[in-house]
């Protein structure tokens, strides 16, 4: 299975990848990152760029920099550093546990967080990540930078707030209070990985009382949703109450016409909303757990 | 459309060599169809297999799903740079006796997923050898006796640490 065939342009910058995709904005133009979503589709026909534009050598886009109130990821960091990074686990564990839980090894030594949530697969597990750490994803174009909120980017099946022409550079994850807990759990599809459902739960805590909670899940909706149902049930509710999780879970679909849950081979809209809801349960007695454990979880 | 070509060069085995590669070339077939080094296989070519696994710059990919221009410049290990046929690393003589393969398609792969776990982890409980070895499929064994395989590697490769 060979890729058609395509004009190569390696950069060496972000600037450089800009001024690339705009010079071949007249033509079908692409950027390349880990390449293990480009690149099985252009093997399969899927896709046919006619210029791909290789961010792998700019290593400005890559490394993980650790601020006091939050983490940058830059965009070209493969999934397997942020699954080790041991500053992320303890400041905010939603994001490495979802890194973690991607594909296998192998995917991990070479896909990258940019390319995972620029590319917004509904089954992938970045997203609902990003949502429940509350990211700030940074975006270069020609008109220079600018700061998009993950609630306003996922927008639809392979769709986001970026625009064309535009570059995803890094993603910022603001760092979780001590009494905070976060997690990330993931029914994945047993052929091949990428999430059935997967839901990220981020709870800050004031006491025994749940002062504010983001949910939000991949794999059930054509993209990354908010929970916004579970998120209202849990505010105020208490860290004793032990129907809480289920109760909250529960509502997962609640605000969703049922058509607008998957449907596919891999699993009926209806298995998957089930799924939804038990896999929503085990993350938030999974985050609920974590509280008051410091470091959130282990690595 | 365009048929231009990319000088590359890749260190595979510790031997530098410079090659010519259309961009639509992956790592695989430049490995296998330009430079001979036909240890890495091509099973399923849709990155699930594993069979194509060897390691970049250190650490384990899957060379159907790279293109040749992007691994440009990196260091390369094939199963051919595992061991010599008189001198075989600690897994592969722990595969031989342990039964580790049956048809031997999906082991070059799994002893560069390998590798990479015990240098990683040089005592790696069964689970994570299981947890590892995830993205390589085999068709024949069952599995077990390459987790065995794996573990007396380890085992060994430890003692031999511990001897020197
Ligand atoms: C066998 C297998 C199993 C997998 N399992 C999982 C899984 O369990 N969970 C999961 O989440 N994913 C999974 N994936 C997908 C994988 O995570 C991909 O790496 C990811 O979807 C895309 O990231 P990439 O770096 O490979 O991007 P690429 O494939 O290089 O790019 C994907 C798209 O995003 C665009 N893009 C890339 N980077 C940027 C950027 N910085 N700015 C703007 N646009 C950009 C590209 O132009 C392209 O359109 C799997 C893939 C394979 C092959
Ligand atoms: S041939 Fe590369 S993963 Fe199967
Ligand atoms: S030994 Fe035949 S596929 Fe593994």
């Amino acid at each position: 299975m060979y890729p058609a065939s395509f004009e190569y342009v390696a950069v060496d910058s972000a600037e450089e990848a800009i001024d690339s995709l705009a010079e071949h904005g007249d033509r079908e133009v692409t950027l390349l990152a880990g390449g293990h979503s480009l690149l099985p589709m252009m093997k399969s026909g899927l896709a046919s760029p006619e210029v791909v534009v290789d961010l792998g050598g700019v290593d400005a886009l890559s490394g993980i920099e650790r601020g006091d109130d939050a983490t940058r990821i830059n965009a070209m960091t493969e999934y397997a550093a942020v699954a080790d990074d041991e500053g992320l686990w303890s400041d905010n564990p939603v994001v490495p546990e979802a890194a973690a839980a991607i594909g296998d090894v192998q995917v991990r030594n070479v896909g990258t967080v940019g390319g995972n949530v620029a590319h917004s697969d509904p089954a992938a597990d970045l997203p609902a990540a990003m949502l429940a750490a509350d990211a700030t994803i940074h975006a270069l174009g020609p008109d220079g930078e600018r700061e998009i909120p993950a609630a306003d980017f996922f927008q639809a099946m392979f769709t986001t707030a970026l625009a064309d022409g535009e570059l995803l550079t890094a993603i910022d994850v603001p760092h979780l209070g001590s009494d905070d807990a976060a997690a990330y759990v993931k029914k994945a599809s047993p052929s091949s990985g990428y999430a059935l459902v997967g839901v990220a739960v981020v709870l800050e805590t004031d006491g025994e009382e749940i002062a504010d909670a983001r949910v939000a899940a991949n794999g059930a909706f054509d993209h990354a949703m908010a929970l916004e149902p579970v998120e209202e049930e849990l505010v105020g509710g208490s860290l004793d109450d032990e129907s809480l999780p289920e109760r909250a879970a529960g509502r997962a679909t609640d605000d969703v016409e049922s058509y607008l849950v998957l449907d596919d081979e891999q699993a009926s809209s209806e298995y998957r909303a089930h799924l939804l809801e038990v896999y929503a349960e085990r993350a938030l007695e999974t985050a609920i757990d974590r509280v008051g454990d410091g470091s959130n979880a282990d690595g | 459309m365009t048929t231009d070509t990319h000088e590359i060069t890749l260190t595979v085995n510790g031997t530098t060599r410079e090659l010519r590669v259309e961009p639509r070339t992956l790592l695989i077939h430049a490995l296998r169809d330009e430079l001979g080094y036909t240890g890495p296989k091509v099973g399923c070519e849709t990155t699930l297999c594993g069979a194509c696994t060897v390691h970049v710059d250190g650490k384990p990919v899957k060379s159907c799903t790279m293109l040749a221009v992007q691994a440009d410049g990196a260091d390369v290990t094939t199963v051919e740079g595992l061991g010599e046929a008189d001198e075989l690393h600690p897994l592969q003589t722990a595969f031989q006796e342990e039964h580790g393969l049956q048809c031997g398609y999906c082991t070059p792969g799994m002893l560069l997923t390998a590798l990479s776990l015990l240098e990683d982890e040089p005592d790696p409980t069964r689970a994570e050898i299981r947890e590892a070895l995830e993205g390589n499929l085999c068709r024949c064994t069952g599995y077990q006796n390459i987790v065995d395989a794996v573990e007396t590697a380890a085992a060994r490769m430890n003692a031999a640490e511990g001897a020197d």
